[in-house]
C-alpha cells in the first residue's frame, strides 16, 4: 500500500493532524478524516460549489484541492462560521429570508458568499450573481440567495 | 368523532394567526450551520465503503461474471452480482426493479450496474472493481424513442407486446403500453374550426439535478434485521420496494431518512439501497455507499423526453372547439414513467367537449426515468400552449382574453372524471393580466410570452402522530420528506389549531417502524395530507383536553370550551374556574389518566387543483443564439399560503428549473450509445448569473376540503415554464420553437430561418 502522508492543519482556528492517503482530496479528508460533514460533495470536479471552503483565505472548491496540499495551512469551513452562539449574518438573513431551501448547497454557497463580502462589501446584485455562479442551487432559483446576501451585505455595512 | 376529511371545518373569515406568516423553519439552524446530517454525512462502527461496477455499453448480453479476482484483494470483504438477488420473473413490477438495480439477462443502458463492491475503504473498492471480468456481447443499441418504434429496432425485451393496443402484432416491440383517451368528438369539433393549428413538437429527458447525490448505509444484522439510512423522498416506498425485490417480510427492514438534499422527484425510487443491504448481508457489517456525480447522471432517473403531435382548433371569437395530440414518451428501458399524466393534464384547465389523445410509452436504451415535478405534464404543455398561443394569434386575441374564454370555472369535470369544487385558474389568469410584469411595456428587441399550467395536486395514505409530553409542549412525528420545508409548514398549522406558539411544538420524522405506511413525498401532496392529518390528531388532544377539564372541574364536557391554548368554562354558568393552560391539564391529570396524543392514519382525499399562470420576457443574441431571461413572473393558486415566503422560494425553484430545460439541459449520447455529457460541466443547469429574479404573484382561492383551505404547491410552477420561453422567443424572433431545449445552435437555425418570413408568416 502506497504510504501515507502526515497532515498537518488548523480547521476553524483548531490544529487537527491526519493521515492522507495519496490521491485524497481535502473535502475528503474534512469530511472522513476530520468528521467535519458541513463541507459537502455534490460533484467532485469543481463544477457544484457544495465543497466551498477557504484556504489561506482563498475560496477554493475542497474536491479539487490535495489533501496534503493543506498541510502547515489554515482553512475555514462553514463548521466554524457563527462565532459561538452568534450566527453570521450571512446565515441570520438566509434564515430569515429563507435563502436555504433543502440546504445541501448551504453551507458552499455562504462560504462563497462570505468570500465576496470580504472582498467587496457592497456588490451589486450583478456581482453577486457572478460571484456565486460556481455554487450550484437546485431549489431556489437563486432569488431568495441573492436578497439574503443582498441583506447581509446591507448589515455588515451598518445600512 | 368525525374525523377531518368529513368536516374539514374551512371557515372562509377565520382569523389566522401563524398560518400566512414567515417563521424561521426549524431545521433552518442545522442548514446554515452545517449540522444538518445529509444521506452521506452518517458513518457506523465497522462502516464499509460499496462501489458499483456499471456497463459501458448502451445494450448487451452478459455471458458471464467472474469476481474472484476482486473478492481476493486484501480488504474486500463482499461482492455481488444478480445471483445474489432473489430471482424474479421478467416484465413483473419487482421483475423490472430489480433488473434496473442490478442487470440480469443484458445491460440495457450505459450506467446499468452489473456488480458491486465493499471493502475496507473507498479506495479498495474502486480498485477492486476494475478486478471484476465481465463477458459481455455488445448488442445493436437504440437512444431515440422514434427509432424505437420502428420495425427493424433493436428490441430490449423479447417478451414485451404492447398493453391496451389489440391491433398490435403478436410479435416484440419496444411500446409498452398505449393509451386513448377521449372525450366528445373531435372531427366535429374540427369542422366547427375557424382556425385549425397542428405542430409536432419534441423534449429531451432532463436530470432531476437534485445537488445531494444518493447516499446510504444499510446494516444487516445476522438475525436478519436490516437498518437502512438514505436521502429519501419515500421511507415507506423504499421499505416496501426494497422487501418485494429482496422477498422479505416488511418489517425486517427500518428505513430512516436523512435530510433530503434535493430530490424533485429523483429520490422516489431507490439505486444504491439494495446493493449496500446485500453487501452488508455478506460481509455482516454495515456499508454504506454514495453515489458520484458521473453516476446520478448514467444511472439515476431523468426525465421523460417525448415526441407529440398536437393539433386544436377555435371559433374565430376564440372558442377552443376540439384538441387532438399524439404523445410518445421514453422511460428507459422499463415501463413507469407515469405518462399518463399527460393526457389527463395537458389540457386540463380548458373547458373542451371534444378531445381525442394517444398515448405511447417507448422502451429505450438509457436510465429508467423516474418522477419529476408533474410527471411527463410540462414537456407535453411546452407544445399545448405553443398552439394555444398560436390560435389566439391568429384570431387576433390577447393571450390571456384567449386562456380566459376557455377557462375551466367551479364544476367543470376534468378528462379523468373528478368533478371539481371551488378553482382559482380564472383568478389566476386575471392576476396575471393585473400584474405589474403584464401591464408594462416589452423592452425594444425583446419578446414576452406568457403559459398556463395545471395539476392535480394529491392525497394519499398519511399517518403522523402528535403527542404532549408532561410539561404541555407537543412532538409530531410524521412520515412524510421534507422536500421544501413541510415541517415548519405543519408545526405552524398544529400551533394554528391549538392556539399555541411555534416555538412549543417540534416536529420529527419518523422511521418506518414508527408509524404506518406514508405515500411518497412527492405530487404537492405533503404539507396538504400530512396538514389534514396534524390539525385532525390536533382536534383529537383538544378534546381530550376537554374531557379532563371537565373532570377536574367536575362538569360535564360540554361545560368546557378550548379557546388559544387554554380550556376554560363555556360560561359563567358552568362556574368560576381559572382557566388552565395545556401544560396545567397534563401536569394534573398525567399520573392517574396517562399521556395524551393525537394519531391518525388516512387515506387524505380532497386535495384541489392547482393553476398557474407564467409571464416570461427574453431576449435573444442573434450572434451567439443565446436567450436570456431578462423578467420573469409566476402568478399561481396555492389555496392558502401557510409559509409565503416558502411558497415563493418553491415556485421561484420550479421556474428555474424550467429554465434550464427550456433553454439548455438535455442528455447528449454518442453513437455508441454513451452519454457524453455525464458531469455538472457539460450538462449545464442554471447558474446565479444566468437567471433573474422571479417575481411571484401567489393568489388564494381557497380550497374548502382543508382547514386552512390548502391546495398544494410544488408541481405546478415547472408546468408553464418551457411553454411562456417559447411563447417568448417566438413573440422576440418571428419563430415559436418546438423543440426544447432552445439551445443556441437550434436559435441559431431559426434566427436564419426567420429572416426569410414575410411579416404575415412571423409568429
Amino acid at each position: 500500500m502506497a504510504k501515507k502522508s502526515h497532515v498537518t492543519t488548523t480547521v476553524n482556528g483548531d490544529e487537527y493532524e491526519f493521515l492522507s492517503e495519496p490521491g485524497q482530496t481535502l473535502v475528503d479528508a474534512l469530511r472522513n478524516s476530520l468528521g467535519l460533514t458541513g463541507t459537502k460533495e455534490g460533484c467532485s470536479t469543481g463544477d457544484c460549489g457544495a465543497c466551498s471552503v477557504q484556504l489561506e483565505g482563498r475560496l477554493v472548491c475542497s474536491c479539487l484541492v490535495l489533501a496534503v496540499e493543506a498541510d502547515g495551512k489554515s482553512i475555514d469551513t462553514i463548521e466554524g462560521m457563527a462565532n459561538g452562539d452568534e450566527l453570521h449574518p450571512l446565515q441570520r438573513q438566509f434564515l430569515e429570508l429563507n435563502g436555504s431551501q433543502c440546504g445541501i448547497c448551504t453551507p458552499g454557497v455562504l462560504i462563497a458568499a462570505q468570500a465576496l463580502l470580504e472582498t467587496n462589501p457592497d456588490p451589486t446584485e450583478t456581482e453577486i450573481r457572478y460571484y456565486l455562479a460556481g455554487n450550484l442551487c437546485r431549489c431556489t432559483g437563486y432569488d431568495k440567495i441573492i436578497r439574503s446576501v443582498q441583506a447581509a451585505a446591507a448589515e455588515m455595512r451598518g445600512s | 368523532m368525525a374525523t377531518i376529511l368529513e368536516e374539514s371545518g374551512f371557515d372562509p373569515n377565520q382569523k389566522l394567526k401563524i398560518v400566512g406568516t414567515n417563521p424561521v423553519k426549524q431545521d433552518g439552524l442545522d442548514k446554515v450551520t452545517g449540522r444538518a446530517r445529509f444521506g452521506a454525512d452518517a458513518f457506523l462502527p465497522g462502516m464499509l465503503f460499496g462501489k458499483i461496477l456499471r456497463s459501458p455499453h448502451a445494450h448487451a448480453n452478459i455471458k458471464s461474471i467472474d469476481a474472484s479476482a476482486a473478492e481476493a484483494l486484501p480488504g474486500v470483504k463482499s461482492v455481488i452480482t444478480s445471483a445474489d438477488f432473489p430471482s424474479i420473473p421478467q416484465g413483473t413490477g419487482a421483475g423490472d426493479m430489480t433488473r434496473n438495480v442490478m442487470a440480469v439477462e443484458k445491460a440495457l443502458y450505459d450506467g446499468h450496474p452489473v456488480a458491486a463492491v465493499a471493502a475496507t475503504s473507498e479506495a479498495i473498492a474502486k480498485k477492486a472493481l476494475k478486478l471484476i471480468k465481465v463477458d459481455y456481447e455488445v448488442l445493436p443499441h437504440v437512444i431515440d424513442p422514434l427509432d424505437a418504434m420502428k420495425p427493424d429496432a433493436p428490441i430490449l425485451h423479447d417478451y414485451m407486446r404492447t398493453k391496451g393496443d389489440p391491433d398490435a402484432p403478436d410479435k416484440p416491440t419496444n411500446v409498452t403500453e398505449k393509451m386513448v383517451t377521449e372525450l366528445g368528438d373531435v372531427s366535429k369539433g374540427f369542422a366547427a374550426a375557424d382556425v385549425v393549428v397542428e405542430h409536432d413538437y419534441d423534449s429531451k429527458p432532463m436530470h432531476q439535478g437534485y445537488i445531494e447525490p444518493q447516499g446510504c448505509i444499510a446494516d444487516y444484522s445476522e438475525d436478519g434485521q436490516i437498518e437502512l439510512w438514505c436521502c429519501t423522498q419515500a421511507p415507506f416506498v423504499y421499505r416496501d420496494r426494497l422487501t418485494a425485490i429482496l422477498k422479505l417480510d416488511s418489517s425486517k427492514i427500518n428505513v430512516e431518512q436523512s435530510e433530503l438534499g434535493g430530490g424533485f422527484g429523483g429520490k422516489t425510487g431507490f439505486y444504491a439501497e439494495p446493493h449496500a443491504i446485500l453487501l452488508s448481508k455478506k460481509a455482516s457489517r454495515p456499508v454504506k455507499m454514495t453515489l458520484t456525480r458521473n453516476e446520478v447522471f448514467r444511472g439515476t432517473g431523468p426525465v421523460s423526453g417525448t415526441n407529440s403531435t398536437i393539433k386544436m382548433g377555435c371559433t374565430k371569437d376564440g372558442r377552443i372547439t376540439a384538441a387532438e395530440a399524439n404523445l410518445v414518451f421514453q422511460t428507459g428501458p422499463y415501463t413507469g414513467s407515469m405518462y399518463f399524466n399527460a393526457p389527463n393534464a395537458m389540457f386540463t384547465r380548458y373547458d373542451l367537449e371534444n378531445v381525442h389523445i394517444v398515448s405511447r410509452e417507448v422502451v429505450s436504451n438509457r436510465p429508467k426515468v423516474n418522477s419529476f415535478r408533474a410527471p411527463c405534464v410540462p414537456q407535453i404543455v411546452f407544445g399545448v400552449e405553443g398552439v394555444i398561443d398560436e390560435m389566439a394569434r391568429k384570431i387576433g386575441m390577447d393571450p390571456i382574453d384567449f386562456r380566459l374564454k376557455n377557462a375551466a370555472v367551479d364544476g367543470h369535470t376534468a378528462i379523468y372524471g373528478d368533478t371539481w369544487g371551488p378553482i382559482g385558474f380564472v383568478e389566476t389568469l386575471k392576476a396575471a393580466k393585473e400584474s405589474d410584469h403584464y401591464k408594462s411595456p416589452l423592452p425594444k428587441g425583446q419578446g414576452r410570452g406568457i403559459s398556463a399550467g395545471f395539476w392535480f395536486n394529491r392525497g394519499g395514505e398519511t399517518a403522523g402522530s402528535l403527542t404532549l409530553a408532561p410539561d404541555g409542549t407537543v412532538t409530531i412525528v410524521i412520515g412524510t420528506a421534507d422536500v421544501a420545508g413541510s415541517r415548519v409548514s405543519i408545526a405552524m398549522m398544529a400551533a394554528e389549531e391549538l392556539g399555541i406558539s411555534i416555538d412549543k411544538i417540534r416536529v420529527s420524522f419518523a422511521d418506518t417502524n414508527s408509524l404506518g405506511f406514508n405515500r411518497v413525498t412527492a405530487g404537492s401532496r405533503t404539507t396538504y395530507s400530512v396538514g389534514m392529518v396534524v390539525v385532525n390528531n390536533a382536534r383529537q388532544v383538544i378534546k381530550e383536553l376537554c374531557n379532563r377539564a371537565a373532570g377536574i372541574w367536575g362538569v360535564p364536557a360540554e361545560g368546557v370550551v378550548y379557546e388559544e391554548g387554554q380550556v376554560r368554562p363555556a360560561s359563567s354558568n358552568v362556574g368560576d374556574f381559572e382557566p388552565m393552560s395545556i401544560g396545567d391539564i397534563t401536569a394534573k391529570t398525567g399520573m392517574s389518566q396517562g399521556p395524551i396524543a393525537g394519531h391518525s392514519e388516512m387515506n387524505v382525499t380532497g386535495a384541489g387543483p392547482g393553476f398557474g399562470v407564467h409571464i416570461v420576457d427574453v431576449k435573444v443574441d442573434e450572434g451567439t443564439g443565446r436567450v436570456d431571461c431578462t423578467r420573469y413572473t409566476v402568478v399561481q393558486d396555492v389555496g392558502k399560503s401557510i409559509h409565503p415566503l416558502q411558497v415563493e422560494g418553491q415556485v421561484q425553484g420550479g421556474a428555474v428549473q424550467g429554465l434550464g430545460w427550456a433553454l439548455n439541459e438535455e442528455y447528449i449520447y454518442n453513437d455508441k450509445g454513451c452519454l457524453d455529457n455525464a458531469s455538472f460541466l457539460d450538462y449545464r443547469m442554471p447558474v446565479a448569473s444566468d437567471v433573474p429574479m422571479v417575481d411571484t404573484v401567489i393568489v388564494e382561492v381557497p380550497n374548502p376540503a382543508h382547514p386552512f383551505g390548502l391546495r398544494g404547491v410544488g408541481e405546478v410552477p415547472v408546468v408553464p415554464t418551457m411553454g411562456a420561453v417559447g411563447n417568448a422567443i417566438g413573440d422576440a424572433i418571428g419563430i415559436r420553437p418546438r423543440s426544447l431545449p432552445m439551445s443556441p445552435p437550434k436559435m441559431l437555425d431559426l434566427l436564419e430561418e426567420a429572416k426569410g418570413l414575410s411579416e404575415s408568416e412571423r409568429y
